[in-house]
């Protein structure tokens, strides 16, 4: 009996169960080139691209919010849509507050639109990089600090950052970075 | 019996020409944008294509069956292979493709470009309602299927837009460019308007975007189009499309329904007003899970009726009608909910059915409860 | 084991031919038993999940709820479908591999004959977790056969485990009959049968079975993953943790494009097996047939995101997947093509198993032509989730997929027992059923162009009435289905003895061996001679 065969493809099963799971973190960066989804990336390390040739450029962008599952807490941002130069560093903030009688954990996750856009808008600081805990009823603002990068393309005028809240209390994660949660996984 | 009698001889009268049901809608709608349109004729031209390939087929075949029969005397030709031939019937269709590609192509990047929208509206998902928030604006409801449930359970003639009925329809000026922004509260949904030639996927945690430029003043239909649970079904959309004097006359009214709302809670309500309205805002919100004799589905869903929450204290059942329970299905109507609709709901669900504690809670006590919080 | 005790063994079976009793079904290595036991396995899951169907058709009657509650009614459309994909036409397809592959390569048996015997054995039990799935609290699986998280994950009934440990039971199981296919071809054709010299049935199975082995382990992967964000609380699919509910979506139809070539590329097989016998004339364009399924195969693993074209990808995505699937039509053209110059100067009579794969040819290529259709992306945003792709995956899975194995079983089914069929019912099985089905479909486009969203228990007025004759069409398949199992019956108890060759110029070494078949064939490996 001839075995080569059969080893070769149990060699291949074992590897197609294992591309399943490549396909996670593939998918990842695949998002990450494309925008797809309009994911963000996470949080930008070098130095704010200065404007160029574009300089003087403004942009509209515009923050909204969501809360999943009817979480009834209070999750606004305090302004609702600015005008910004390309490559000018900005700062603004977000208003929770935890209704609950207990303790809660939230976690907040961006996504851009238009989803071409989402690699423009660079993060130096972020409330949704990390878990945010909050005592029954306590409230707090918290941070965003960005830059649109003067590389956003030319027909993009109007850009939409939306975070949604979720409540992860009963979900015990290890790691508190979204991104780094599913590495973990892997 | 009779009724099946009817609906056999609708059946029947199918069959024969010339019907009454001759005007039976049986393809895409041309819809009322450009859009809309592009797509129409893509899609009857794509069609054509296909009924075209389809004639010159299924000719060859059947000219074979009819003319190349054991039974008609034919013999059968030996011929298994011509390169020739199958070098063609592979070319062929690969031109015709990239003749459809083409069109398919321009329409694509044509429906992508969201720029310059003169209005935005964020429109998120429920399990099994939908919600619309005009950016800017501040105008933000809920719209849910109206429909009564004594239509859907035939105890009652359906009206002519069964199903397809909403309390509070997206209101949208005709000649604008609207930009959507989609997501959703709970499991991915799909927006679907086919008038509009928009389907986009609302996915929770993430945003999609799609636009709209109505062409034509009208009441337009969809429904929901991705599986979202029990009541998938029973999620419609309707966009009324208005010029644009009366769409700044509607967002002023809405303006001015905000305020009347918050002093609706102010007024004297008698109990029976009360359980009236109740049971409207139980129909509307709880009847699809807790089912319209509180009997509920358990475990899922409990029942109401006879329930330890309705008939115990009122200070926990406002906070759990306010504030849903979190990792259930009980959602937290506190934001969805004006006070004067908690109260009628609250008061509905403990005096309905078998709970006759005859507790009455108003309005205000209910906006008490809420300043607290 | 020694050489000794293998001849000794050999020739016991000889003697003896199959152990008695209902022990000789449990422990046979026999790839005719096992042939048997799928397809019998096939056949009462087509019931089952025909009587969903018919739950789904008797609710969708009228507009307005009758019979069952929504919540059951999203439960019958999800068991349908995963009962008729994993339960009826896989292992149907399975069945006729079982029986027709040693046979058609003149192989004494399977390669794996142990394996094959586990690959059965386990379905049962996988079918039957299912199935107790509806007993249970919260009921079965409610998200429908595609699985979408969340709705499957977080929103699920707690019968989603049971329902994950199936699907890995059905994949072990399919992953393993595939390995023995692809064994048994590469390893046990008879001496001078080169590959490109088997016959189509087995070209079709070759690939298909890689197909099988390469996707399978994908589904077993995210099923896997479901199971860890369900109880291990990780969030592959939860945006809340850091994934992505679309995600699962592009996994899960990695895994699934290629299935549906799985369901059909077998029945491209059958019929390219039946069309040249009841033509009198050889298989046209045998060396394209094989490129084109060859060529299927690889795109079916470039083409899985148009299942997704509404979640929002960026437009070079989307246009990417729109080509490639329409890349698809040119290598499913050429089959059809040759199939129908097979037929052209042919001689052709159409006893049953012609008639259903002449059925086969045309009714696939309504549902190929609906395919082109559904691969345009801006007019797929249309039709996307509406009964049009119903009446498009229906047209392509019942008379493609469902008329492969029937006729299939036709054509071999005086081979197999031995017995000829009663003709004039099994064209009355062919009459009914076809009318039954374009009854039930074809009104599906309709209402999907229309407006109607696939997987609601209730619609709007103007759909009604296409609604009603779907529903009276789907009635009338389910029941000449019962005229099906009698004749099967009838043949199997009391037809006439069949002739060693039944078909006038049927071509392969099957038709070599005398009728009745003995339970042991191809002792000793037939001399192949190429007629190419």
């Amino acid at each position: 009996m001839n075995l080569k065969t059969p080893k070769g493809l149990t060699v291949l099963v074992v590897f197609m169960f294992g591309f399943g799971f490549m396909l996670v973190p593939l998918y990842d960066v695949f998002c990450e080139i494309t925008g797809l989804n309009g994911k963000t990336n996470g949080q930008y390390q070098g130095e704010i691209t200065p404007a160029g040739s574009e300089k003087g450029r403004q942009v509209t962008l515009q923050f909204v919010v969501n809360k999943n599952d009817n979480l009834p807490w209070e999750f606004e941002p305090n302004q609702t849509e600015m005008t910004l130069a390309v490559g000018e560093r900005r700062e603004t903030t977000y208003r929770v507050t935890n209704t609950y009688k207990t303790a809660a954990i939230a976690q907040a996750v961006p996504s851009v639109s238009p989803a071409e856009a989402a690699e423009y808008l660079n993060k130096i600081e972020c409330f949704c990089f990390e878990q945010q805990p909050l005592e029954a009823g306590e409230h707090k603002d918290m941070p965003l600090v960005f830059f649109v990068d003067p590389k956003l393309p030319a027909h993009i005028n109007k850009l939409t950052l939306s975070y949604t809240l979720f409540d992860i209390t009963n979900s015990k994660k290890p790691a508190s970075d979204p991104h780094k949660v599913k590495k973990v996984v892997n | 019996m009779r009724r099946f009698l009817h609906q056999l001889s609708i059946t029947l009268a199918f069959f024969i020409p010339g019907s009454v049901y001759a005007a039976m809608e049986m393809n895409m709608p041309r819809g009322v944008t450009d859009t809309s349109h592009i797509i129409y004729d893509l899609h009857m031209l794509i069609l054509w294509i296909c009924v075209a390939i389809g004639v010159v087929v299924f000719g060859v075949m059947f000219w074979s069956i009819f003319y190349h029969r054991k039974s008609q005397g034919a013999e059968a030709s030996q011929f298994h292979e011509s390169t020739t031939v199958e070098v063609i019937w592979t070319v062929i269709p690969f031109l015709i493709l990239i003749a459809m590609a083409i069109p398919s192509t321009s329409v694509l990047i044509d429906m992508y470009d969201s720029s310059d929208s003169d209005i935005d509206i964020q429109v998120t998902g429920y399990q099994w309602k939908w919600q619309y928030k005009y950016l800017g604006e501040d105008i933000n409801f809920f719209s849910s299927l109206i429909t009564p449930k004594e239509e859907i359970a035939n105890e009652q003639a359906k009206n002519t837009n069964y199903l397809l009925e909403v309390d509070n329809e997206l209101v949208l000026p005709i000649n604008k460019k609207v930009r959507f922004l989609f997501t959703s509260n709970d499991v991915i949904h799909a927006w679907w308007m086919p008038d509009l030639a928009i389907k986009k996927d609302a996915i929770p945690g993430f945003i999609n975007e799609s636009w709209t430029r109505i062409n034509e003043v009208g009441t337009y239909r969809g429904q929901c189009a991705e599986l979202c649970g029990k009541n998938h079904g029973f999620m419609p959309i309707v966009v009324k499309a208005v010029t644009q004097y009366d769409y700044d006359i509607w967002v002023e009214e809405q303006q001015a329904a905000a305020i009347a709302k918050a002093a609706e809670s102010e007024q004297e309500w008698t109990m029976d007003d009360l359980v009236a309205k109740g049971e409207t805002v139980y129909q509307k919100n709880c009847a699809a899970c807790h089912m319209v004799d509180g009997s509920g589905l358990p475990p899922a869903f409990p029942a109401l009726n006879g329930s330890d929450v309705v008939l115990g204290d009122i200070e926990t059942h406002m906070h759990m009608m306010y504030y849903g329970v979190p990792g259930s299905a009980m959602a937290a109507y506190g934001k969805q909910l004006s006070a004067v609709d908690l109260a009628a709901v609250i008061t509905y669900k403990r005096n309905a059915w078998d709970n006759n504690t005859g507790e009455v809670i108003s309005p205000a006590d209910m906006q008490a409860y809420i300043d607290k919080q | 084991m020694s050489e000794q005790t293998l001849t000794l063994d050999d020739h016991e079976h000889h003697e003896h031919g199959p152990a008695k009793g209902l022990l000789r079904w449990v422990f046979t290595t026999n790839h005719k038993d096992i042939g048997t036991l799928y397809l019998i396995f096939s056949l009462t899951m087509f019931f089952i999940g025909g009587m969903m169907a018919m739950v789904i058709r008797a609710e969708l009657f009228q507009p307005g709820l009758q019979l069952v509650e929504p919540g059951f009614f999203n439960q019958m459309t999800t068991m349908h479908g995963l009962i008729m994909v994993f339960g009826a036409v896989m292992p149907g397809f399975v069945g006729l591999a079982n029986w027709q592959i040693p046979l058609m390569v003149g192989a004494p048996d399977m390669a794996l004959p142990r394996m094959n015997n586990w690959s059965f054995w386990i379905l049962p039990f996988a079918f039957t977790m299912l199935l107790s799935t509806l007993f249970m609290d919260g009921g079965a699986p409610d998200f429908g056969w595609t699985f979408y998280a969340p709705l499957s994950t977080t929103y699920a009934p707690p019968s989603v485990t049971f329902f994950i440990f199936a699907i890995h039971m059905m994949g072990i199981s399919s992953i393993m009959g595939a390995m023995n296919i692809i064994v048994t071809l590469f390893n046990m054709r008879a001496p001078g049968m080169s590959l490109m010299q088997m016959p189509m049935f087995a070209w079709s199975w070759l690939i298909t079975a890689f197909l099988l082995v390469a996707v399978m382990p994908v589904l077993a992967a995210v099923v896997t993953m479901m199971l860890m964000d369900i109880h291990f609380a990780t969030s592959f699919f939860s945006a809340a943790g850091g994934g992505d509910p679309v995600l699962f979506q592009h996994i899960f139809w990695f895994f699934g494009h290629p299935e549906v070539y799985i369901m059909i590329l077998p029945a491209f097989g059958v019929v390219s097996q039946i069309l040249p016998t009841f033509s009198r004339k050889p298989l046209f364009g045998y060396h394209s047939m094989v490129y084109a399924l060859i060529a299927i195969a690889i795109l079916s693993f470039v083409v899985w995101a148009h299942h997704m074209f509404t979640v929002g990808m960026p437009i070079g995505g989307q246009l990417f997947f729109m080509y490639s699937t329409m890349l698809i039509a040119v290598p499913t053209g050429v089959k059809i093509f040759n199939w129908v110059a097979t037929m052209f100067k042919g001689s052709l009579s159409f006893e049953t198993p012609m008639l259903f794969a002449v059925a086969f040819v045309v009714l696939f290529t309504i549902g190929g032509f609906s395919g082109i259709m559904l691969a345009i992306a801006p007019i797929d945003f249309q039709y996307q989730d509406t009964y049009f792709v119903v009446a498009h995956f229906h047209y392509v899975l019942v008379p493609g997929a469902v008329f492969g194995i029937v006729a299939g079983v036709y054509y071999w089914l005086p081979k197999w027992c031995g017995k000829m069929y009663d003709e004039s019912l099994g064209k009355t099985h062919f009459w009914l059923s076809f009318i039954g089905l374009n009854l039930t479909f074809f009104p599906m486009h309709f209402v999907g162009l229309a407006g109607m969203p696939r997987r609601i228990p209730d619609y709007s007025l103007q759909f009604a009435d296409f609604n009603m004759m779907a529903s009276m069409g789907a009635f009338l398949f389910g029941a000449s289905q019962l005229v099906f199992v009698y004749l099967v019956i009838k043949a199997i108890r009391s037809g006439e003895k069949a002739a060693q060759v039944p078909w006038e110029s049927a071509e392969g070494l099957e038709w070599t061996l005398p009728t009745p078949l003995p339970y042991h064939t191809f002792t000793t490996p037939p001399v192949f001679e190429s007629k190419l």
